[in-house]
């Protein structure tokens, strides 16, 4: 059962990966607003993983970007990404995936759709904006209210992903059941 | 996969991978807490010396801030909106000069010296009934992943286009996860034909 958390640790940080490359969805009312898809990688890991390999996967992705992979949105990587002003989101993703797993897992006995939604809004925007507020309010030098006005247009763009989230758990959770590791777990 | 490593070496690719990470680390402590506008333009152009110093190819590799920039110009608005212009400008400044400072180790590393670097971090991992070297394993399984997940995708994507005519985009997603968790069942068993994952040394 080791390979399987192991490799799917692996898989969830390469999906990641791959959703930050992937050219821009174009989501309809968020037009002009740069949204990447990546940060939906940290709920999806979390809502499907569980807390612990939700959050591993988190932190591969986080080790081999430090190693100097161009991994994030955009082709950003190496060192230099744990220096922006955006490093709260950053280290945030391993929180987002642990809370938003711990809540799947809570809410097992509940339908998969609304777990998923809760999940990855409480996980995905109240747990990532708490980290990535303060640390552009660190970096950033600004007082957390300044810093919790700038982040406020990216809010609906998460809200969108979250739902987005939770239609792929219910879709997987028809489809494939046993690969929502966080149900059976 | 593009890399940010550049090929073409210079001083800088002979330091030990160690030093570097050290003297980075250093030196984000050390600028943390400093203050002074003169101070963190001087860092920034000691950095901005030390890219030139480089060649063209890292001076090249500046480019790579663009996407800072909006977030740049919101910083130095907010600091401006309070009445504090300097200060936005030693923050600005000192993200500048750590931003590129860290990039330029990233440059001028190998991956895999990187990683030799890090390991003797990991050691602890072995108390736990972890393993290094099971660390390893996923990074290269994840490096792995990566264009694997992609390939997946435009066939998803083809397929779709051909039925439509127009992106899958967000609708692909469902049957992406399905299909690579497909993949990665295929994997585990593959690893465990081959005698499983490194262990720790404690069983």
């Amino acid at each position: 059962m080791k390979d399987r958390n192991l490799v799917q640790v692996a898989l969830y940080a390469a999906i990641f990966a791959v959703l930050g490359l992937l050219p821009r969805f174009d989501l309809p009312f968020a037009a002009g607003v740069p949204i990447t898809a990546q940060s939906m990688g940290a709920m999806l890991a979390g809502v499907m993983l569980g807390a612990w390999r939700g959050a591993l996967a988190m932190v591969l992705l986080l080790f081999v970007v430090a190693l100097g992979a161009p991994l994030l949105a955009g082709g950003r990587g190496g060192l230099g990404v744990f220096f922006t002003p955006s490093v709260g989101f950053i280290f945030g993703w391993i929180a987002v995936a642990f809370v938003a797993g711990w809540l799947m897992q809570a809410l097992r006995k509940a339908p998969v759709f609304p777990a998923a939604l809760i999940s990855a809004v409480i996980g995905g925007i109240v747990v990532m904006y708490a980290f990535g507020i303060a640390g552009l309010a660190l970096v950033g030098g600004l007082s957390v209210m300044d810093a919790t006005k700038a982040c406020l247009i990216f809010i609906p763009g998460d809200a969108i992903k979250a739902v987005l989230v939770a239609l792929i758990a219910q879709t997987v959770a028809r489809g494939l059941p046993e690969a929502l590791l966080s149900r059976n777990a | 996969m593009i890399s940010l490593y550049l090929a073409q070496r210079t001083w800088l690719h002979g330091v030990p991978a160690g030093w570097k990470l050290l003297a980075l680390a250093l030196l984000s402590l050390i600028a943390a807490p400093l203050d002074s506008l003169p101070v963190m333009a001087g860092l920034l152009a000691a950095v901005l010396l030390l890219y030139a110093s480089l060649g063209k190819a890292a001076l090249a590799q500046i480019a790579l801030l663009r996407p800072l920039w909006p977030l740049f110009a919101i910083l130095l608005a907010f600091h401006w909106w309070n009445g504090d212009v300097a200060a936005g400008l030693v923050v600005l400044a000192r993200i500048l000069a750590m931003v590129l400072l860290a990039n330029a180790v990233t440059m001028t590393t190998r991956m895999d010296a990187m990683m030799d670097a890090v390991e003797p971090l990991l050691a602890p991992l072995a108390w736990f009934g972890g393993s290094p070297r099971a660390v390893a394993l996923a990074v290269a399984m994840m490096i792995r992943f990566v264009p694997l997940l992609f390939a997946l995708w435009e066939a998803l994507n083809e397929s779709w286009r051909a039925r439509t005519g127009k992106r899958g985009g967000w609708r692909l997603l469902a049957p992406f996860c399905i299909q690579t968790l497909r993949l990665s069942h295929h994997t585990a068993e593959a690893l465990a034909a081959r005698g499983g994952a490194p262990r720790g040394t404690r069983r």
